[in-house]
């Protein structure tokens, strides 16, 4: 009924004690999502939202046997946490840090790529399986038990499709936030793999944004291989060229990474593209005979 | 941030990229001084952060220091119209006074982030001075790639295969893969975002040097080089962008007149998709972050309310974080301390929506509450029309 999270999760928190740690493994915890322990270098020992804290992630996984890390350290450190997770094992790592330089993503990249774990992220909302479990910042209510799978650069557009969804009643297998950033470590195409062998999800929402050609590189594989219904969406149709839109990964530079190219792309792949954001749930419900 | 050539070329030479002898001048005065020095034969360049300064008539080659003079006393305050500027140009503050050079050949050297491989690219092309994105779209055969390994830099033998293969002769390809591997160097060192020489000139003595150098370094690593914060030129941003900045406040400023407030990159971007779908045209993005607080949602009205072109305001929030008492609370604060005449559209979703919409009825302020992204497009844009 999902991909990555479910309710056998086991979260653990670096960051832990800090301001965001603390608000968004409150909220993770009353969702109903296990969450073990966390990590704050200097403070292990301690006991935080009633959950051990540990100086190591290699600590903490020994002691928890957690197997996913949500990251809310600060941009000069995160980088540094990704590979600290990464080399602990930890399956699943989720970034949720923005502002990590480029080239600390370069090395974080190289670093991943003899070790069996994946990241998610950084600069991204995080993955939410409906009613089983949260990790990031999303609002948890918004959510709703389902069969289509949602991936998504940008967090609150995600949450304006499953607004749209959940007020169709139509509910979420599950939805990945991958972030805005220039490299992240899920793409659109691993997401869309994922969503795709997943026999409890239904149909794909994508919704991509400019820069970069991640969203050509998924439609051309969605082309091959996906039957299931796809619908996309793509943000910043009519944003200016040459200007950074918030994402450091939004951005249309030399002539690539336009709107219109991604969603040719889409259109050829036979995904339904959504011209405008308000009508993503409606579209959903027409490709399903709802 | 972007920075100037000056300052690039600056930083490029610490690193061992051989550039030309000159210096910066901010008044007519130091140009002179400069051209002096320089012995009278020439070049005088605008520094502004856009390109197509040439084509633009911001670039002089002069022969004596008193022809000098005379360019620099028309380039420096000129607003400079290229086709980067927009029509109403940059103006120009700073020239750079350069000793003019025989040039052979005009070639191109350039770094970039490959995404999907999640490294960078060293790009060389032998046909210099042109736009790198017309050689790419006519000729990206004439375009040659080597992929640098993080960790290692660019290689020797990576180097010298571009400079054979952009058609540098061979006495010439050690000093020219030597400047490559500086550049790659800079590039990593100083967590540059882009990195471009156009041209990269072959002098006729065989000498090889960079000609212009448009450097843009990663904002995310603004923290780890505190000696570059002064290169920023405040007078080549927009001052709305900067008063937003101060309050981390993402603001882009358009050229439309429906002002858009919005929590999210995404939904920024998708907002001014959908007021262009409704037939407006927005005046801005503006992304206020998913924790905003009173105090910046007050600043974020400002900003938005100075630009005056501005004819009506569309908030489109999804409450996640940010709730939507908080949202309504500032609004209505901002209202009547900013004395707000132009109308307000507001679509509001998510976290206590309902606790929301109650502020705003009861403020005795006539604010159109849209119901959902598509019915407030068309709402602003009939209220700016």
């Amino acid at each position: 009924m999902s991909v990555l999270v479910n309710k056998n999760t086991r979260l653990l928190v670096q960051g832990y004690t800090g301001a965001q740690g603390t608000f968004h493994a409150t909220q993770s915890i009353n969702y109903g999502t296990t969450v073990v322990g966390g990590v704050t270098p200097g403070k292990g020992g301690s006991t935080h939202l009633d959950r051990p804290v540990f100086n190591t992630v290699a600590d903490c996984v020994k002691e928890t046997g957690a197997n996913a890390s949500v990251i809310f350290v600060p941009p000069p450190f995160a980088a540094d946490s990704i590979m600290e997770a990464a080399d602990a094992g930890v399956a699943l790592i989720v970034c949720i840090t923005e502002g990590i330089p480029v080239r600390d993503m370069i090395a974080v990249k190289q670093f991943l790529k003899d070790k069996n774990v994946r990241l998610i992220g950084p600069n991204c909302p995080g993955i939410i399986t409906p009613n089983e479990c949260r990790i990031g910042i999303m609002p948890g209510h918004i959510f709703k038990p389902g069969n289509i799978g949602v991936v998504s650069r940008s967090g609150t557009l995600t949450y304006e499709a499953v607004g749209q969804l959940s007020a169709l009643g139509i509910g979420q297998s599950t939805c990945i936030g991958i972030g805005g950033d220039p490299i992240i470590g899920t793409t659109h195409l691993d997401a869309i793999q994922l969503l795709n062998a997943d026999p409890d999800t239904h149909a794909i929402i994508m919704v991509g944004e400019i820069g970069g050609n991640n969203e050509e590189i998924a439609a051309a594989w969605i082309k091959d291989n996906v039957t299931k219904p796809v619908i996309g969406f793509i943000a910043g149709q009519t944003a200016p060229e040459g200007r950074r839109m918030g994402h450091a990964g939004a951005i249309v530079a030399g002539g690539s990474g336009k709107a219109e190219d991604k969603m040719a792309a889409m259109e050829a792949a036979g995904i339904t593209v959504c011209a405008s954001p308000a009508e993503i749930g409606q579209k959903v419900k027409e490709r399903l005979g709802l | 941030m972007k920075i100037h050539e000056y300052q690039g070329k600056a930083i490029l030479a610490r690193y061992g990229v051989p550039v030309p002898k000159g210096k910066v001048a901010f008044t007519v005065e130091e140009a002179e001084a400069a051209a002096k020095e320089l012995g009278g034969f020439v070049v005088v360049k605008a520094q502004i952060h856009a390109g197509g300064r040439g084509k633009g008539g911001g670039v002089k080659v002069v022969k004596t220091v008193e022809d000098a003079v005379t360019a620099a006393r028309n380039i420096l305050g000129m607003q400079l119209v290229t086709h980067q500027t927009g029509p109403q140009g940059q103006k120009v503050g700073r020239l750079l006074i350069e000793e003019a050079l025989p040039i052979e050949k005009e070639l191109y050297l350039g770094i970039t982030l490959d995404r999907a491989s999640g490294k960078n690219v060293f790009m060389a092309s032998s046909e210099g001075g042109m736009e790198i994105e017309e050689v790419a779209h006519h000729t990206p055969e004439k375009i040659l790639k080597e992929v640098i390994e993080p960790g290692i830099g660019l290689s020797g033998y990576q180097a010298r295969k571009l400079a054979f293969g952009i058609g540098i002769p061979a006495g010439s390809v050690n000093a020219a893969a030597k400047a490559m591997i500086a550049l790659a160097k800079a590039y990593d060192e100083i967590d540059c975002s882009l990195a471009e020489i156009n041209p990269f000139i072959l002098l006729k003595d065989g000498r090889v040097m960079a000609l212009d150098a448009k450097i843009n370094i990663d904002d995310n690593a603004m923290f780890r080089h505190q000696e570059f914060a002064d290169l920023r030129d405040l007078a080549e941003e927009d001052p709305l962008e900067v008063e937003a900045s101060k309050f981390s406040l993402n603001y882009i400023k358009l050229d439309g007149n429906i002002a858009c407030m919005v929590n999210g990159a995404g939904l920024a971007m998708a907002t001014m998709d959908i007021v262009k779908y409704a037939g407006g045209e927005p005046a801005n993005f503006l992304d206020v972050g998913g924790g905003a607080n009173e105090e910046q949602i007050k600043n974020a009205f400002r900003i938005l309310l100075s630009d005056t072109a501005v004819k009506a305001v569309f908030i489109n929030i999804f409450g996640g974080i940010l709730r939507c008492d908080i949202l309504a609370t500032g609004v209505v604060n901002a209202a009547r301390e900013l004395g707000i005449s132009v109308p307000i559209v507001i679509r509001m979703e998510g976290t206590n929506v309902a606790e929301g919409k109650k502020i705003l009825a009861e403020s005795g302020f006539n604010f159109g509450v849209a119901d959902g992204m598509k019915d407030g497009a068309e709402q602003v844009v009939r209220a700016a029309q």
